[in-house]
């Protein structure tokens, strides 16, 4: 089975060049299959987030080859990047980051508005993915009008818009208290286990990895160990 | 369709940070309104000034004789030399002659038209029983009464025997009838009355009667208000003893647009046939065209000036909206790297946010243009009484380009700083 993610011997150098050049990654391999559901973790500081942002295509790796989907996009322009980064990735951010003045079912609408889809195409599917996360009730309210679990289940259903080939996950449940977390937790299960979704979790936290098929930690910049979690419990 | 979304969440972020979107438009509101009024008064104004010199004759030349200013003159050869002494007294052949007009019109047929030729008698009263009524007695010839536009009521107005008979017959107004004789207009044809003017009776006949417009009233403090009493041109230079002649008269032109050229043309021909070997008067000319023509030239340079001005508060009201959308990008940069994270492209995002000037001076102008046309109304009439609103609807067009434009010019740097960010620290920044 082709990989979504073949991420191959990922490099990422800053101030190249200068006497303060700085390695983050030293050659990280990735290899993510459809349906999988990997956790990544590591220490602040061993390079989780700059290897998210390569994976999420929102940086290039200064050295090394990423296959998403099958698609080399290590060199690609901007408006490739933007267009890969519509439709293949969902991204859910520990923060939410909903676009605050817009009410959450158009916030669920933009990764469609940005894909060019008609209006009324795109509230019939934001209306289905926020029934999904079990958002429909709420879904005219502002952002600010929501709870943290409430505003991130919004930021999955925005995540699923245009149905992405992964979800990249990343501290999703930093923000939320242990049950909401753990509500959070079970939504990205049922996307896997239901949906077939392909998820990337990036955390700190090894009980949340443990749940997940597959542990990747990162450490210093490299991939240390890669073992099997102990799956889904059931909730 | 993009655009329509961004049209919205332009004006969801208006509603939201109305304080400070209000105050960012009022350059723009302030340079907008003030143009408006200004183009409302003066639209309002001019079409008042034309419409009361059109009524006035715009289309008439008046020609005068006046006095000619003395000192050194230059003649044909280059020589300058000094005039002799000059008369201050008109003599009779310093007047402008019946004979004088006849060979004008024969000679310039194709510009002129007619001559309104009148001469005045003075203020006359007549009396009958205990009312008397005050009247202006002038001869005129029937182009003059038809230029008058007057509205016959009964009998007519003067024959051509009349006229070259000098006949003692009159056309009086219908509320000198009503108010002296109190009788029917029809009564009155063929009735003889007797106008005292400078204290010397003189014997009407009236032929006519036409109906006095109250709404033409230039002056209405007096309820004993003299009308017009038109006798035949002749009969009144008789009264006078004098030949035809004229110290001013005047004559309607065929194109009012070359009113200015036609004086020229008049002065030219009777100051160098009639006048040429007058030491002390010449003909001049002028025409309300003329005057129109400088009015609105006067209007136009002002509108410059004012465009200026407007032109400096739209540049000020538009640094404001490019200081604003830095500020509001500054803001929203998270916002900016999640829209990238979900795929928005760097022309979606310098779209975005070019919109949002755009419709912030959209909206700062369409405030201004009601807030203009407003004071522009209410101003009007405390300027000129008699003006009309009137919407500048050129300026209105102008106003709604122009904000576009100064949104579109002032919103691309921000836009482009916004659709230039970097992701990942776009979504990092605090």
């Amino acid at each position: 089975m082709e990989p979504i993610v073949d991420a191959r011997k990922i490099y990422k150098r800053y101030y190249i060049g200068q006497p303060n050049e700085l390695e983050i990654l030293h050659g990280v391999d990735i290899k993510v299959y459809p349906g999988e559901f990997v956790a990544i973790v590591g220490a602040s500081g061993s390079g989780k987030s700059t290897l998210m942002n390569i994976l999420g295509v929102l940086d290039k790796p200064t050295e090394g080859e990423y296959f998403l989907d099958g698609v080399d996009v290590s060199n690609s322009d901007d408006s490739e990047l933007s267009a890969i980064r519509n439709k293949k990735i969902g991204f859910v951010f520990q923060t939410y980051n909903l676009i605050s003045r817009q009410s959450a079912l158009k916030n669920v609408e933009l990764p469609m508005l940005y894909a060019g889809m008609s209006g009324r195409a795109r509230a019939r599917r934001a209306k289905e993915l926020m029934a999904m996360v079990g958002m429909e009730d709420r879904m005219d309210h502002n952002p600010d009008e929501l709870s943290g679990g409430q505003k991130q289940r919004v930021a999955i259903a925005r995540a699923m818009g245009n149905n992405p080939a992964m979800i990249l996950a990343d501290e999703p449940t930093g923000a939320l208290d242990t049950k909401t977390g753990r509500l959070v937790m079970d939504i990205f299960h049922r996307l896997n286990e239901e949906h077939g979704k392909t998820i990337i979790l990036i955390t700190h936290s090894p009980e949340l990895a443990e749940e997940t098929q597959r542990i990747l930690t990162l450490s210093d910049g490299v991939i240390i160990g890669e073992r099997e979690g102990k799956g889904h419990a059931g909730a | 369709m993009l655009v329509l979304e961004n049209i919205l969440l332009a004006l969801n972020g208006l509603r939201a940070n109305k304080t400070r979107s209000i105050l960012t438009m009022l350059g723009i509101i302030i340079g907008i309104a003030s143009v408006i009024t200004i183009m409302t008064i003066g639209n309002s104004i001019t079409s008042s000034v034309t419409n009361q010199m059109n009524s006035m004759g715009a289309a008439n030349i008046t020609l005068g004789v006046q006095q000619k200013s003395s000192g050194v003159e230059e003649d044909a050869r280059g020589m300058s030399f000094r005039r002799g002494p000059q008369r201050d007294e008109m003599r009779d052949e310093d007047y402008i002659t019946g004979e004088m007009v006849d060979d004008l019109l024969t000679v310039m047929d194709d510009e002129l038209d007619v001559a309104l030729r009148s001469h005045d008698l003075g203020n006359g009263s007549i009396t009958d029983k205990n009312n008397k009524g005050s009247v202006n007695v002038s001869g005129v010839n029937n182009d003059f009464i038809k230029n008058e536009n007057l509205e016959m009521v009964a009998g007519r107005i003067f024959t051509g025997k009349d006229q070259k008979e000098a006949r003692k017959v009159a056309v009086v107004s219908d509320k000198l009838i009503s108010d002296v004789f109190k009788i029917d207009n029809e009564e009155a044809l063929g009735k003889q009355i007797t106008v005292v003017i400078e204290n010397q009776y003189k014997h009407y006949t009236i032929v006519g009667v036409y109906h006095y417009d109250t709404s033409k009233e230039v002056y209405s403090f007096s309820s004993d208000r003299a009308t017009n009493m038109y006798v035949p041109l002749l009969t009144a230079f008789h009264e006078h003893h004098t030949k035809e002649r004229y110290r001013d008269l005047e004559i309607t032109v065929q194109d009012t647009s070359k009113a200015d050229d036609t004086i020229k043309e008049i002065e030219r021909y009777l100051n160098g046939r009639y006048f040429r070997n007058n030491e002390s008067f010449e003909v001049v000319g002028f025409s309300m065209a003329s005057m129109i023509q400088s009015y609105t030239e006067m209007m136009g340079t002002l509108s410059i000036a004012i465009s200026v001005i407007a032109g400096i508060s739209l540049l000020v009201g538009g640094i404001g909206v490019m200081n604003i959308m830095l500020v509001s990008i500054q803001e929203r940069t998270r916002e900016i790297g999640t829209r990238k994270a979900l795929g928005a492209t760097n022309s979606s995002i310098r779209m975005q946010f070019i919109v949002e000037a755009i419709v912030l001076c959209i909206v700062g102008g369409l405030i201004g243009i009601v807030i203009g046309l407003i004071a522009g109304y209410v101003a009007t009439p405390i300027i000129d009484e008699e003006a009309t609103f009137y919407a500048p609807i050129n300026g209105i067009l102008m106003s709604v380009g122009f904000s576009v434009a100064v949104g579109v010019f002032f919103g691309y740097y921000p836009a482009n700083k916004a659709a230039k960010m970097n992701p990942i620290d776009a979504l990092r920044y605090e």
